[in-house]
């Protein structure tokens, strides 16, 4: 440490710098200039491509309200049903002998790419009950056979078909049949960072709960839970970030046909297949946007983390 | 989340302690319903994975005409015709290759600059380094749609259109190999800083410092000490930084758009809008892609999991 040149550490973050520079830096900076100008990133439009996002006047071709509203969707039903079925999953685990196995049964979608996991989905929802998994089930028990990812009902009119057959914005069958996909694919991840929480849980605070008289639905309210807040937190802020970013999988699952296009699966069609920079880097633009809250908070955590280091 | 820790046996015996005679019939009529759960929970996650791989070995016409459930019961008929299919005439033996050559000099690539940085950050006082380091954490966020449209611009124009000899593609800019390590390096450095940063920091100070009393100099104590003690973080961090890039589709639809460099993820995603209901294809080559994945799995788990722990942070 003594007699160190000032040089030295900057010689050692030097590649690190260089690289984050050119690849994340200086093309997040331009991606912002280029989306104050034009389809061609030529001339300056000032806010035009933002109010082509808010006022959406192309809804048959990039339909900016459907993604945003998707989007949303995703954040909340995505996030909420991810969380509490990892949470009681390990909690259910955590009291059988075969833990070990039966997390792994659960964890190992995390392991799978989500083209991987768009197949494996496709063809469970496929029409066809003779060869679809989840249409045969349906139509053993007396059921219609639905096409899953086409289907832009609301879903209670498929489940019991009365009142109006749509809901506004996106509560559509198809959102909900993606959105399970996402769902099976990070349980895993909620389950295992829960686990670990849970096992950090001192088994004496348990047992004197339960000397007190709570029952196991108490104990799960009043003590598993609130203990493991902030892990709950960190878990949801991570699904929150997926959730936003979200793009593998409606790509190759649906292509953002049938209104189940989100903010980066319009991105990739409006700067890489329509080729209009200027909306397509307002979209990634909205995308960091929406990011941002997320990142002041781990921020946040991460400062506290070193205070009480 | 810290706790007074148990041995893993104590409370195991704490909890089954009998409180009656006959305690532990009916404890299993009690957990009843907690078992049918679990194997319930079990079953739904792995059917769609077995429905898969049931299917990448059976007949196209048993495919097409009845369901994957049938060919547990009825005579056992299975073939490796689809994947020699999608091997030979679909590109998918390429497509492994192309991963491969994609995911593993990224993975040392991404491990080396950032170990680099990360030694810098826990070890050496300069000024600027707390705000360098929460630059770093905001990065970990940013979404990488924000600098594809830059990147491929730049691509673009510094594209080096001389073939690489055995593994093919350009050498620089799009379609090429190098070109896409670069990217994904850089991609994987925010996440990989902050991991090693934080295990780095972790070290004991007392080591390290009578290291340096010693004499020794950066490279010595970074190379003898630092290093072989991280293994385990490394070894995650490696699995994590592999499998992230491995199962990547995005970037490789931006910079690697030509056939024969795409890997697994790109080829599938084709295959899936050319042949979207020819499931011999599409079962088969997707099996392809996750077997790498799923060894790794089975084979590190505990690594992988300490990846994903450490990952909680990262989007």
């Amino acid at each position: 440490m003594i007699g160190r040149r000032w040089w030295a550490p900057w010689l050692w973050l030097a590649p690190a710098i260089v690289l984050l520079g050119t690849y994340l830096v200086y093309p997040s900076i331009d991606t912002f200039r280029r989306s104050l100008l034009d389809a061609r990133s030529q001339d300056f439009v000032g806010f035009d491509n933002y109010d082509f996002i808010i006022r959406n006047p192309l809804p048959f071709v990039a339909d900016t309200h459907s993604a945003l509203l998707n989007n949303f969707l995703w954040l909340v039903l995505f996030t909420a049903l991810t969380v509490s079925l990892g949470l009681v999953i390990a909690v259910l685990t955590s009291r059988v002998r075969y833990e070990t196995a039966a997390k792994a049964a659960i964890f190992i979608p995390m392991a799978i790419s989500f083209v991987a996991a768009a197949v494996i989905w496709r063809f469970m929802y496929e029409f066809n009950a003779n060869i679809g998994t989840v249409n045969a089930l349906i139509t053993r028990l007396g059921g219609d056979a639905t096409a899953w990812l086409q289907n832009t009902n609301a879903p209670y009119y498929w489940l019991i078909q009365e009142g109006p057959r749509t809901l506004p914005g996106p509560i559509q069958l198809n959102n909900f049949a993606l959105i399970t996909v996402g769902v099976w694919m990070w349980t895993g991840f909620a389950m295992v960072v829960l686990s670990a929480g849970l096992k950090g849980i001192s088994t004496e605070v348990l047992e004197a709960a339960r000397v007190d008289g709570a029952n196991e639905w108490q104990i799960f309210w009043r003590v598993i839970v609130p203990i493991l807040s902030p892990t709950i937190a960190v878990v949801a802020t991570t699904l929150v970030i997926n959730a936003l970013k979200l793009f593998d999988l409606i790509w190759v699952m649906t292509g953002g046909r049938f209104q189940t296009d989100v903010v980066a699966t319009l991105f990739f069609k409006e700067a890489f297949v329509v080729r209009n920079f200027g909306v397509g880097a307002a979209l990634a633009v909205v995308l960091l946007l929406l990011v941002v809250p997320v990142m002041l908070i781990s921020i946040r955590r991460f400062q506290f983390q070193e205070e009480i280091r | 989340m810290q706790a007074v820790k148990m041995p893993a046996g104590y409370r195991r015996a704490a909890r089954s302690i009998p409180r009656a005679v006959g305690h532990e019939v009916r404890s299993l009529f009690v957990r009843l319903p907690l078992h049918a759960t679990i194997v319930l929970l079990m079953a739904v996650w792995s059917i769609p994975t077995i429905a898969l791989l049931v299917s990448s070995f059976r007949d196209p016409i048993a495919i097409a005409a009845n369901g994957w459930w049938n060919a547990v019961t009825s005579p056992f008929e299975f073939t490796l015709q689809n994947y020699q299919r999608v091997l030979e005439q679909r590109g998918m033996g390429r497509a492994f290759t192309n991963s491969l050559i994609i995911s593993a000099p990224v993975t040392v690539l991404v491990i080396m600059v950032a170990a680099f940085a990360a030694y810098a950050f826990a070890w050496m006082r300069f000024p600027g380094r707390n705000i360098l380091f929460l630059v770093m954490v905001a990065l970990l966020v940013v979404p990488l749609q924000m600098t594809l449209i830059p990147v491929l611009r730049l691509y673009t124009n510094i594209t080096i259109t001389t073939q690489v000899p055995l593994i093919g593609g350009n050498l620089f800019g799009v379609s090429s190999f190098p070109g896409i390590w670069v990217a994904h390096t850089a991609y994987g450095l925010p996440f990989a800083i902050f991991l090693l940063r934080n295990f780095f920091g972790s070290l004991p100070r007392d080591l390290i410092e009578s290291a340096y009393l010693d004499g020794a100099s950066d490279v010595g104590v970074f190379f003898r000490i630092i290093i072989p003690l991280s293994v385990p973080a490394i070894a995650a961090l490696a699995i994590f930084q592999f499998l992230w890039v491995w199962n990547d589709l995005l970037v490789a639809l931006i910079l690697l758009g030509r056939a024969d460099l795409a890997p697994m993820t790109l080829t599938i995603t084709n295959l899936v809008s050319s042949f979207g209901s020819q499931y011999q294809l599409l079962t088969a080559a997707a099996f392809i892609s996750m077997a790498l994945p799923l060894v790794i799995f089975f084979a590190l788990q505990r690594y992988f999991v300490q990846g994903i722990l450490a990952g909680a942070v990262k989007g």
